[in-house]
């Protein structure tokens, strides 16, 4: 089967035509959207980082801006500094720029302010979004689609319904010859000989083992039980009593094919096929890495209704709680009935909605723009 | 009811207390009376769980029952906990 994208200059294809603006640190976060507010065609990444951070949580924002600039869902990015913050622009947008799509700079403190800086990151944007509203959808093989998988807002009805039809359809576009990519290796805890057992190579398995240790060692170092932070006070409602039981629930989304490898926090993946990446489940962050990653299309399984969406990607909603479909319609996109359908022929109908939106067709998210407000994930503390 | 292994099943509806519910349990069909409300998606227990013994779902490990747990009880925070990411157990405080 096929989609209709957008073919970049470096091969990969992006299911939307946006300029990036993006963030450079915390503090340029107001130029930033209103640059973004005034141009047709462009989405912003605004952010909590970039400055006045430990080196190793500095190198990773700094890789999870380069690779956000990279996801072929951005024509062009415009890049906003402050000026004086811990990560250098310049690097940042070299980065950017080997991906072959122009990237732009600009810098508050050099051109004068809030004021001058907006009106030459808006002129400067305006003309990157009217050459890429030239670009052309084209027919593109479903083996180029980047999927992102997620859940959240989780109730049990995830565990049996919403998340094995998100793996049905990984399944297919792993078959497919295509790209998957999911994480949250908090609700990997309990769950994790499920997965090391589908590990490529046992490097890889001991790199899944080390991921959840290092996720739990952070957690038990605080010195508390982390239930009501894991699983949370809405998963507890919806009747999730461990962190074991959430995570056998959610690992089903990533089907069940081999695990190729282990990406940290904003790498992208050397190649296709099922990947990990190593972050925690909250929605800013954890989104954050799946466009770092390179997907153009992320699937959001929920539970009790979770919104949030992401500024250049489509979040496809999907549950399988009849409740939360009747009473959350500006949200969820797809309804997993069970009465009428067998979890491979719901992963089926999913599979053709992923192909729908990666085509063009908007979400419910992106119909509101919920999904304004993502971060990037830190270990450290801020200094 | 999700592995031949699983002592608790996940309701997908409102059950009342003293309402009985016909499981699959141990080959046969077995009813269950409900001791207390189990609300949509919460779980009740299909056996006799001794405290400290596993609670079994997905045909895995969940948690430990706190306190013996009878066939119908209400299987959930109250009478169940994780046995992992306990920093309040290594020397920590309690959440």
């Amino acid at each position: 089967m096929s989609f209709l994208g957008y073919r970049r200059s470096n091969g990969k294809v992006g299911t939307r035509n946006y300029i990036g603006i993006i963030s450079n640190a915390v503090c340029a976060n107001d130029v930033t959207h209103w640059i973004s507010e005034r141009v047709t065609g462009s989405a912003p990444f605004l952010h909590g980082q970039g400055c006045t951070q430990t080196q190793p949580d500095l190198e990773q924002s700094a890789r999870t801006l380069v690779s956000l600039g990279h996801n072929p869902n951005l024509a062009g990015v415009l890049l906003v500094s402050l000026g004086c913050e811990s990560l250098l622009p310049d690097k940042i947008a070299v980065g950017i720029a080997e991906s072959g799509k122009p990237v732009e700079t600009i810098v508050i403190q050099k051109l004068g302010g809030a004021t001058a800086a907006v009106e030459k990151g808006v002129r400067l944007a305006q003309a990157m979004a009217m050459e890429a509203s030239a670009a052309r959808r084209e027919e593109c093989p479903d083996a180029d689609l980047v999927l992102g998988v997620k859940c959240g807002a989780s109730d049990a009805t995830q565990g049996l319904i919403a998340n094995p039809t998100s793996g049905a359809a990984c399944d297919l576009i792993n078959d497919n010859g295509g790209t998957c990519i999911f994480g949250e290796t908090t609700e990997f805890i309990g769950a994790e000989h499920f997965l090391i057992r589908r590990a490529a190579t046992p490097k890889v398995g001991n790199r899944i083992t080390e991921i959840i240790a290092r996720i739990e060692k952070r957690v038990t170092d605080m010195g508390y039980d982390m239930r009501g932070g894991q699983p949370t006070t809405g998963n507890i409602a919806g009747g999730l009593s461990t962190i074991e039981e959430k995570s056998l629930g959610a690992i089903v989304k990533s089907g069940t094919r081999t695990i190729n490898d282990v990406l940290e926090y904003g790498e992208r993946p050397a190649g296709k096929g099922l990947y990990i990446v190593d972050t925690p489940g909250r929605e800013p962050e954890f989104l954050t890495a799946l466009a770092a990653a390179g997907c153009q299309v992320i699937v959001f399984s929920t539970g009790l209704g979770a919104p949030q969406g992401f500024p250049f990607v489509p979040v496809i909603k999907t549950t399988g709680n009849p409740n939360t479909f009747q009473t959350l319609p500006d949200h969820i996109d797809m309804f997993i009935n069970l009465d009428n359908s067998s979890i491979p022929e719901a992963g089926q109908q999913l599979y053709k909605q992923i192909l729908d939106v990666a085509s063009g067709r908007q979400t419910k998210a992106e119909s509101i723009g919920y999904g304004m407000f993502p971060n990037i994930f830190t270990v450290g503390p801020v200094i | 009811m999700l592995s031949p292994k699983d002592n608790v099943a996940t309701v997908l509806a409102d059950l009342k207390a003293g309402e009985s519910l016909e499981v699959e349990a141990g080959g046969k069909p077995t009813s269950f009376k409900m001791a207390q409300d189990i609300p949509f998606g919460h779980k009740f227990s299909l056996a006799s769980i001794a405290a400290d013994a596993p609670i079994i779902k997905y045909g895995e490990v969940i948690g430990t029952a706190t306190t013996p747990i009878a066939p119908g009880d209400y299987v959930h925070v109250h009478n169940i906990v994780s046995a992992r990411a306990r920093g309040d157990l290594k020397g920590g405080k309690a959440a």
